[in-house]
């Protein structure tokens, strides 16, 4: 039997700068569908982990797989097409309205022009954004709009995986709340595959099917939010929570 | 200066036209060039400094200099005026294009990146729009520093604004001069504002998606279809026939009465010519761009480029006899300073000057050190006196016989009076020099009788005519007396003897081309051109 392969699948995978290793052999499996939250202090490597999924950086050792195909056997821009990316900040484009955000990838997979009108709209719809800010620049938004303007972006084309690079960094601890809590109920995060970066222990545990918590580059501990609370498996990971109040 | 324009409007509208094509035609090789250089350093920045390094080099280099440079590769006319202003494009629109690119933030690029946008993609869609405004800046300085260098194209006889401008000051014709400059300083203005307004017009709005690669690549291809048509008129440029003679002029020359236009009078010569920069005319010759060209008498570059001088058998051209020109006030508060300066009487000959410009210019010796030697073979070499009991104040023009003149002075004051001798060397001309002498900022220079009589003197048409009707032989002493008399009349100046030499305009060809031609004199010129 063949079962089916996982969504994201990491093995062994390692990155150097200078010789130190960054990432250090690390393998990690998301199935189809899952949240994945990438835990840990500043510099542990999260981010470095998530950009190797999309090529934005290369292994130097290991294979990381989408959907089973090995990401090095193609086209990087081909492949980045079909996963959302959303950063801190949202990352969006100055000198584009935010149409023209929306559009960014839709475009590139060269869709009419009344497809893209009709999807954006819907995302509107979907992230509870007015009208109006459509033909407005990312500098005319606030925080919170730009960072829903920065998930309909990824959303536009309806990839099924999506990474998160502390896509609510920039907020304040209310606003990250009220849009986490939105995000959470929206019914596209239910079937998505999903890997989302963040040093917030609350932000893990609101929105992670599983939590990787990381250190130097490794894994310390991976399961679901109650095995952390219950079973932290070594000193750091309880210093980690505790810090964090829990 | 309206009259001006209205006589010459054609003229004006010409020169604008040159130079706007000059100015364009340049800046496109520029950005041909600059952009995809400046987006490949943003790209490897180990080569960017050397790259930055050698356009910020070439943008140091004289315009004078880099057009000599020019002229043995690429000939007169538009070939190396179009280079140099190339050349000095370059360096905004590279260095403003690495900076723009290079400033856009990596945030940004690597989001482009993670959507899926290919490296072209990411260009034309991200880096170069966001990094517009400061490329904008580097092609809007590029502009104006072409509106301006391009007057220097007048130099190397690619035509332009500058042809007024440096006919206007070699000419001490004010209307001419701002005939050119206020056109050129117009259009540098203008487009500065003009592509002010263009940078916001342009890249507001219409950037999103495709739109920006497209108009893109129709603009690199307008670009590249404006350049073809500069270079069809390039090759298109007239071409020296061999057979037939191309004399250079300088500005002066070409446009003073007691120039060209004094020599298609008294001999009946016309001549193809191009006007170009006194100090390129030599390097022209020697490459045989030209085959005649103006100058000095005395000029040591006749020797050295091995020119022959044609013999003004007509007199044509004023005698430019030199001798010092000294304050009335000064020569009676120090009575010795006269005696001193009379010992050069006639010392200094033609081949003797011509000699000792050469020294300086192309055996780079001091001019301090061609004094010396001069005045020893002469025997008028003296020890200085230790003694200094007052001081005289000597001006100079900024040439290099001036130069050598001002030396010989010092050397030959200080040997034989007790007076120290301060020189202010390097007036720019000869009004300046003469401004000085008359508000006792100097106390005498150097200066020659034919400009005395038509730059300072400017007599009426009349003397003119009355000097000008004497034989030839005759003139050089009448001219002497003249301005000797006039200057003590109306400026309380004084004349000192002549020095000897003649440094008068001349025409001059190469020596084995004037041979073979059996061209010696301006006649057998005349003649020569006329056959052909
Ligand atoms: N291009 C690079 N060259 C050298 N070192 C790098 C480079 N990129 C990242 N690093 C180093 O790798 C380590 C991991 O970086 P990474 O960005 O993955 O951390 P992170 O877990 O995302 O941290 P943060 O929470 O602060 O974003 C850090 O120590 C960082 O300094
Ligand atoms: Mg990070």
């Amino acid at each position: 039997m063949n079962p089916t392969p996982a969504a994201i699948d990491l093995q062994s995978v390692t990155k150097r700068y200078q010789n130190r290793a960054v990432v250090d052999d690390l393998t990690l499996t998301v199935p189809a569908g899952e949240t994945l939250i990438l835990l840990g202090t500043s510099g542990c490597g999260k981010t470095t982990t998530l950009k190797m999924i999309n090529r934005l950086i290369d292994a130097d050792g290991g294979t990381v797989a989408i959907n089973g195909v090995d990401v090095r056997q193609q086209e990087p821009h081909e492949l980045r097409r079909h996963i959302g990316y959303v950063i801190q900040d949202a990352g969006l484009f100055p000198h584009y309205t935010v149409a023209q955000n929306i559009a960014v990838v839709p475009r590139l997979l060269n869709w009419s022009a009344t497809q893209i009108t009709d999807r954006t709209h819907e995302l509107l719809t979907l992230l509870r954004l007015p009208e109006t800010v459509l033909d407005r620049l990312p500098d005319a938004l606030s925080g919170g709009q730009r960072q829903r303007i920065g998930l309909a972006r990824a959303l536009a084309a309806d990839p099924p995986i999506i990474l998160m690079d502390e896509p609510f960094g920039a907020l304040d601890p209310i606003t990250r709340d009220d849009i986490r809590q939105e995000f959470k109920q929206l019914d596209v995060f239910q079937r998505k595959t999903i890997v989302l970066v963040t040093h917030d222990v609350r932000e893990a545990f609101a929105l992670g099917d599983r939590i990787a918590l990381m250190d130097n580059g490794r894994i310390v501990q991976m399961g679901q939010p109650d095995d952390f609370r219950q079973n932290p498996t070594t000193p750091f990971v309880e210093r980690f929570l505790e810090a964090s109040g829990y | 200066m309206f009259t001006f324009l209205r006589e010459n409007a054609a003229k004006l509208a010409d020169q604008t036209l040159t130079h706007l094509g000059l100015t364009f035609a340049s800046l496109l090789m520029a950005l041909l060039l600059g952009l995809p250089l400046g987006i490949y350093i943003a790209r490897r920045k180990r080569v960017a400094s050397a790259v930055l390094g050698v356009a910020g080099v070439l943008q140091t280099v004289p315009s004078i200099a880099l057009l000599g440079f020019l002229i043995p590769l690429l000939g007169i006319g538009a070939g190396p005026a179009l280079t140099a202003l190339f050349l000095y494009a370059l360096l905004p629109i590279i260095r403003n294009t690495y900076v723009g690119i290079s400033e856009v933030n990596p945030t940004l690029t690597e989001a482009a990146r993670g959507m899926g946008m290919t490296a072209r993609q990411v260009l034309w869609r991200v880096e170069l729009p966001l990094a517009m405004p400061v490329i904008f800046a580097g092609i809007r300085t590029a502009t104006v520093i072409n509106v301006g260098v391009a007057t220097l194209a007048a130099y190397v006889a690619a035509g332009g604004l500058g042809e007024f401008i440096f006919g206007g000051i070699a000419l001490n014709n004010t209307n001419m001069m701002l005939a050119g400059a206020i056109p050129a300083a117009l259009l540098a203005v203008g487009f500065d504002l003009g592509l002010a307004r263009l940078q916001r017009v342009r890249w507001s709005g219409s950037v999103g998606g495709d739109a920006g690669g497209a108009s893109g690549k129709k603009r690199v291809a307008t670009g590249a279809g404006l350049l073809v048509v500069v270079a069809v008129m390039a090759v298109a440029w007239p071409r020296n026939n061999p057979h037939r003679l191309l004399a250079g002029f300088a500005h002066e020359f070409g446009g003073r009465a007691d120039g060209y236009p004094g020599l298609q009078k008294v001999y009946g010569m016309t001549i193809e010519n191009r006007l170009l920069d006194q100090s390129l005319m030599y390097e022209a010759i020697r490459t045989n761009k030209v085959d005649v060209i103006s100058g000095y008498s005395t000029d040591g570059r006749i020797k050295a480029f091995g020119l022959t001088v044609l013999d003004d058998d007509k007199h044509a051209f004023p005698p430019y006899a030199a001798a010092p020109v000294v304050r009335e006030a000064t020569l009676a508060k120090y009575p010795e300073l006269q005696p001193a300066l009379d010992r050069l009487n006639g010392r200094l000959t033609d081949s003797i000057m011509t000699e000792l410009n050469y020294r300086a210019d192309y055996l780079h010796e001091s001019p301090e050190r061609v004094a010396r030697g001069f005045l020893m073979k002469v025997g008028l070499l003296q020890p200085a006196i230790a003694a200094r009991t007052g001081q005289v104040v000597m001006g100079s023009k900024v040439f290099t016989e001036q130069y050598i003149l001002a030396e010989i002075y010092r050397q030959l004051i200080e040997g034989y009076t007790t007076l120290r001798v301060v020189s202010k060397t390097g007036f720019g001309g000869t009004q300046l020099c003469f401004d000085a002498l008359r508000t006792g900022a100097i106390d005498f220079y150097p200066e020659y009788t034919g400009t005395g009589l038509l730059v300072i003197l400017q007599p009426a048409q009349a003397t003119l005519d009355s000097l000008k009707r004497l034989p030839g032989a005759k003139q050089p002493a009448a001219i002497y007396s003249y301005v000797k008399a006039e200057f003590t009349r109306r400026y309380a100046l004084r004349w000192g003897v002549p020095l000897g030499f003649n440094n008068a305009y001349c025409l001059m060809m190469r020596q084995t081309d004037a041979k073979q031609r059996g061209i010696r004199t301006l006649s057998e010129l005349t003649r020569y051109v006329k056959g052909v």
